[in-house]
């Protein structure tokens, strides 16, 4: 009855709700799976558990299995994604003094526009810009370099991006070891909840379809154990539908809230889940559409043109060949397995495998089985597009 | 003569930082340094230089020594791998005993292996006296609560502290649960009635 065991290690943030819901709520248990949750202190203690088998697989910052692909961190293991968990659900912050500097300097936290804050944030961060972010790589640190860089800060040689712990980014702030954060939630809003910072920006609006969270899970588990990692797939891909009706996310917030899961007030985890966000701490209040994405959109899809994009970026900031990085990337992400997995299940899958990242403006139908599957939007919000293709090809990757 | 190896101990109590350089220090010829305080993490591991760097796998504050496998560009990493793939066993057992290790690139393992051993050998045993204190603690409140059980029972039935108990032991048994559950049962719904 209890099917079989699988150890499964999360984070407590918001978006490992699938891996938590996918067993609260019976989609592992349809599978004939019992997931073992194994709450981690760590990323990378996270990542060595799943190196060193302690866990079968784990909610995973996407650009971690592409790192370790490319030699950068970790015991050299080679990961596979098996989907993606999560899409977007970031927020960048600022401390209330860099939060009073931004207001003087009439910038009035829209929360749309990440031009516009983006170029107050640099205007008011005279020179020694110091960002935290959980991981060295992470959807995170990516997307606040693109984002910075883009709008003509040197990066990473402009802006100090050090690495904090989530559940410790409000202390950070509060003790002015840095002077903005960008974190999952609910740490964003905890550090809005200890009157410590206020919210500048979601990474939605750098990237409008930022694969954040993977199902990661070793390369040679997977080719062992194939049927299990369909079954692993079905049960959280059912979950992420599940958590993705507006009726069931109160019942999440629930769930998640749970001392052995993320050990917080529901109310604080509601705020990502409606996208419904308190910004600082006079209670001003902003509605993100897509805050943070668990389903539509084929979101859990695992893009090869994703762990590319990932490649590119962390390729060039730390000095490695790009194309060399995003040949390495190219079989990180299994789109083969995730379509083998719910083939039968009657979900609507991409024919294609690769896209161009960020040429969806708007949604737009696509070839899929049943002819029925919308994609986007996916842009980044300088407008410039990824053609995964012409990238290794070597030729200019980046266009206007 | 090979120079000493320098290990580097993140460790908050200063009381288990000592313990674990008192093992190394047991197990060869090391030089060791402490950090107690893991703000500035990385500067400070970055000014000591260490070969080795041992550091909790509880503590949160491990994932800013990642930021060292790219600190210096990828190619000349000052520290850079958890542990050698080639000493597997090893590493399991590091994990399993709760400590990770951050090793210098190309360090021969057998000059890593006795302190990974004598780490390990000492994070064991404070799991030993963390599991030992928990189990006592455990038992004192459970013993609590039972003679609390026993005092409501022995209050409203009108019984000697023995037969209070010979019936508190016989409806656990009768519900297939522990005295101490039966027991906390009992304070409970007699808080309430209360």
């Amino acid at each position: 009855m209890k099917g079989t065991v699988l150890s499964v290690g999360f984070i407590p943030l918001v978006d490992a709700a699938p891996l938590i819901v996918a067993q609260e709520m019976g989609f592992a248990a349809e599978e004939g799976l019992a997931l073992d949750l194994v709450r981690a202190p760590s990323w990378s203690s996270l990542r060595d558990m799943l190196v060193f088998g302690r866990v079968d697989a784990a909610h995973m910052l996407s650009p971690v299995p592409v790192a370790t692909a490319m030699g950068l961190g970790g015991a050299g293991t080679d990961l596979a994604v098996l989907s993606i968990l999560s899409v977007n659900g970031n927020v960048v912050g600022v401390s209330r003094e860099l939060e009073s500097r931004l207001r003087d300097h009439g910038h009035d936290f829209a929360f749309d526009d990440a031009e516009a804050a983006g170029r107050a944030l640099i205007a008011c961060a005279g020179g020694g810009l110091r960002i935290g972010v959980p991981f060295p790589f992470s959807m995170h640190a990516e997307l606040l370099y693109y984002w910075l860089s883009a709008l003509g800060l040197p990066a990473p040689q402009g802006v100090d991006i050090r690495t904090v712990p989530p559940r410790l980014m409000a202390d950070a702030i509060e003790a002015g070891e840095i002077d903005a954060f960008c974190v999952g939630e609910p740490w964003g809003s905890i550090a809005v909840e200890n009157g410590v910072g206020a919210l500048l920006l979601p990474t939605s609006r750098i990237w409008a379809f930022a694969p954040e969270k993977a199902l990661a899970v070793r390369a040679d588990w997977v080719a062992s154990e194939r049927n299990l990692s369909a079954r692993l797939i079905r049960a959280t891909w059912q979950a992420g539908r599940w958590l993705e009706r507006g009726d069931n996310r109160l019942l999440a917030a629930e769930l998640l809230g749970r001392p052995e899961y993320l050990d917080l007030a529901p109310e604080v985890i509601d705020r990502a889940l409606s996208g419904h966000l308190i910004i600082n701490s006079s209670g001003e209040t902003r509605n993100v559409e897509g805050f943070v994405g668990f389903s539509d959109a084929a979101a859990n899809f695992p893009w090869r043109s994703q762990a590319m994009w990932i490649a590119g970026q962390l390729a060039a900031r730390t000095g490695l060949d790009r194309v060399a990085a995003m040949r390495s990337a190219e079989t990180v992400f299994r789109p083969d397995l995730f379509r083998a997995a719910l083939d039968a299940s009657g979900a609507d899958l991409p024919g294609a495998s690769s896209k161009i990242e960020g040429a969806t403006r708007v949604e737009t139908p696509v070839a899929s089985g049943t002819g029925k599957l919308f994609l986007g939007p996916d842009s980044f919000f300088d407008g410039r597009t990824f053609d995964p293709d012409e990238a290794v090809r070597g030729e200019n990757a980046l266009k206007k | 003569m090979k120079q000493n190896l320098h290990v580097v101990i993140v460790e908050k109590s200063a009381e288990r930082g000592v313990l674990i350089e008192q093992s190394l220090r047991a197990a060869g010829d090391f030089d060791v340094s402490i950090v107690d305080d893991t703000h500035g993490l990385k500067a400070r591991i970055a000014d000591l230089n260490p070969d080795v760097v041992l550091i909790d796998i509880e503590n949160p504050s491990r994932d800013t020594l990642e930021e060292l496998a790219i600190a210096s560009g990828p190619l000349e990493r000052p520290v850079a791998m958890f542990v050698e793939r080639s000493d597997e066993g090893l590493t399991r057992a590091a994990i399993e005993a709760g400590v990770s290790a951050y090793i210098v690139d190309g360090l021969k393992s057998d000059r890593v292996k006795p302190i990974l051993d004598a780490a390990v050998t000492r994070f064991n045993m404070f799991h030993r006296m963390r599991a030992e204190l928990e189990t006592t603690k455990r038992a004192l409140e459970e013993r609590k609560v039972i003679d609390r059980a026993k005092g409501l029972i022995m209050k409203a039935k009108g019984l000697g502290e023995d037969e209070a108990y010979a019936l508190l032991r016989k409806a656990a048994m009768d519900q297939n649960k522990r005295v101490a559950d039966v027991a906390q049962a009992l304070v409970n719904s007699a808080g309430l009635l209360s």
